[in-house]
């Protein structure tokens, strides 16, 4: 498994694609990153600092997003970008029978190439968090104390298995698709889908379920909302925005949009209650991390039950 | 002489399509084996089921003693299996390609290079092996594929259509290659064609196979005198006919 892992690492290394996706994404980041510090910044002066600064420098817009919005929309293409080819460009170039037919079990190659996938996305994520990181101590010349690196280290944990859950989907296409275009456009599909319509459709599903008929009344108006909010969960996009938000700003009591709107809960002292210890916080999120993980579990392991029973003919 | 590859009723289905039926099949230790048979006789799946690579319908197989299903490591250790069509990475030299075989194959890299360096010589590619695939010619890119297999030091050879789209020379200089490595390192071939001349040139004995049943096996000489009677100057082609008509 080890052996195809590692040729796999150096064709991501060597790619062309690769490179070019690598640059686009620092790029990017490097740029709002900067106008967030830049804005960061300024609010700053004259005030006492509040605990936790350094984080805002993620969760902070610059001029159109923070670096927590990008990697939400950017991280699920780098996965898919990994892992549409997996398999049917082997099929494709005409490698897999002699691939198999080596002493190898049929399981390390699906094995090997998505591990390979985990590995370049870990390195990628990493290296662009501490860069960012570098430049943040720099332009607020605020040092992060421990819980925020902590809490970094955990968005980084967390958004290695977001953009593992896509590199799954994508290699699972490339196993039941021949077409390279196929398998890209199926991934590129499901991710607009969870990405762009999954509130609208959650939405619409809760209202034919649990019909609010009267804005008065709050009771169904709440029921309505907590199953809207239910649905919306099945989208490892909602999970991963809902888990990251709570992880990056210890104010945030609850990863439910309801909780916050209620004019009871919105008033509660709460939220001037000074930030949440970093345990609670994660405890908070738990829920959203076994479920993305166990949504990138099923992705590849039907990837791999199909991989083993499908006829290797290259036709 | 030991059978080193041995099926007895083998048997393949697609749906309700037999691809190979009732497969009695024996090949010695060292000889060449011809495989022949039209497009669709089931050639490629019996190949496929000998490698543990398709899983048969009925019947059992034995390779180097090893039964293909259930414990398929020892025979792709030993093996060498060229698929008709082979493939590379196109965007790696040849020497790459050769490097990821042999560390799949868990040779150590001390050994790897000497090895490597031997095989890509055997095939007369010595000169080459730092192009990348995509710039090779058909027969070169054949030949890579035998040299594929030498890396692994393998007792076995299966090659399924060896001389598939190569001009007559090259035809001619693979068949060589592949009569030399049978002579000079004692190494089992099984190979599978639809060409008849050319099989009568380096085989030893020819099976042919018919829409997934095995209609004959033996020497050319044996197979002639059972269907010509003793007519001078055997010709496979001839043979061939005769049973292809039959059926
Ligand atoms: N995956 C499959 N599904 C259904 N039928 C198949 C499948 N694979 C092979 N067959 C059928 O099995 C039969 C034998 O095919 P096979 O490829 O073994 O023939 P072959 O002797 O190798 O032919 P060729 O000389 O053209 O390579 C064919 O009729 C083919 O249609
Ligand atoms: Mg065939």
């Amino acid at each position: 498994m080890w052996k195809v892992c590692r040729k796999e690492l150096a064709d991501h290394f060597n790619s062309t694609r690769f490179l070019l996706l690598f640059c686009l994404v620092f790029m990017v980041a490097l740029v709002s990153t900067y106008m967030a510090a830049e804005n960061v910044h300024k609010a700053l002066q004259g005030n006492t600092k509040p605990s936790q600064v350094f984080l805002m420098l993620f969760t902070t817009p610059g001029k159109f997003f923070s670096l927590v919005q990008f990697v939400a929309f950017f991280g699920p293409l780098l996965g898919i970008i990994m892992g549409f080819d997996a398999i049917n460009r082997e099929r494709q170039l005409r490698t897999l029978g002699k691939l198999l037919s080596q002493p190898i079990y049929r399981d390390a190659v699906v094995n090997g190439k998505f591990i390979a996938g985990v590995i370049t996305i870990t390195i990628v994520l990493a290296s662009l968090l501490l860069l960012l990181s570098g430049m943040g101590l720099v332009i607020l010349g605020v040092v992060p104390g421990p819980e925020e690196i902590a809490r970094l280290a955990v968005y980084l944990l967390i958004s290695i298995a977001y953009v593992a859950f896509w590199l799954g989907l994508a290699v699972l296409f490339s196993i039941f698709f021949r077409s390279l275009a196929t398998s890209a456009l199926a991934s590129v599909a499901i991710w607009i889908f969870f990405s762009f319509f999954m509130g609208f459709l959650a939405d619409l599903a809760a209202d034919a379920i649990r019909p609010v008929y009267s804005t008065r009344d709050l009771r169904a108006v709440v029921a309505n909302e907590r199953l809207a909010h239910s649905i919306s969960l099945i989208s490892p996009a909602v999970l991963y925005a809902e888990a990251t938000g709570a992880i990056l700003d210890p104010f945030q009591r609850s990863t439910s949009r309801l909780l916050l709107v209620t004019p009871l809960e919105g008033l509660s002292l709460e939220r001037f209650q000074g930030p949440l210890p970093l345990d609670q916080s994660v405890f908070l999120v738990w829920p959203h991390v076994v479920l993305l993980i166990a949504l990138t579990l099923i992705c590849f392991g039907i990837a791999y039950v199909t991989f083993l029973r499908q006829e290797i003919r290259t036709l | 002489m030991a059978s080193i590859i041995q099926t007895r009723g083998l048997t393949r289905r697609y749906g309700r399509q037999v691809a190979v039926d009732r497969l009695d099949l024996d090949v010695q230790e060292g000889e060449i084996f011809g495989f022949l048979g039209p497009n669709g006789a089931g050639k490629t799946t019996t190949i496929l089921m000998l490698l543990g690579l398709t899983e048969p319908t009925e019947g059992t197989a034995r390779v180097l003693g090893h039964d293909p299903t259930h414990d398929p490591m020892p025979i792709k250790r030993q093996v060498g299996y060229l698929p008709e069509n082979v493939g590379f990475y196109d965007d790696l030299t040849g020497r790459e390609n050769l490097q990821y075989i042999a560390a799949l194959n868990e040779i150590p890299e001390s050994q790897a290079r000497a090895k490597i360096d031997a095989a890509l010589a055997t095939v007369g590619l010595a000169e080459e092996g730092d192009k990348i695939v995509g710039a090779y010619s058909r027969g070169m890119r054949q030949r890579l594929g035998i040299a594929e297999l030498l890396v692994k030091d393998p007792r076995l050879l299966i090659l399924d259509e060896p001389t598939l789209g190569l001009d007559p020379d090259g035809t001619l200089r693979m068949l060589e290659l592949i009569r030399d490595l049978n002579r000079s390192r004692g190494i089992t071939v099984m190979l599978s064609s639809h060409l008849l001349d050319q099989v009568q040139r380096i085989c030893h004995r020819v099976g042919i196979m018919i829409q997934g049943r095995l209609v004959a096996v033996g020497t050319i000489e044996e197979l002639a005198r059972r269907k010509l009677g003793d007519a001078a100057g055997p010709s496979l082609e001839e043979i061939y006919m005769r049973y292809f008509k039959e059926t």
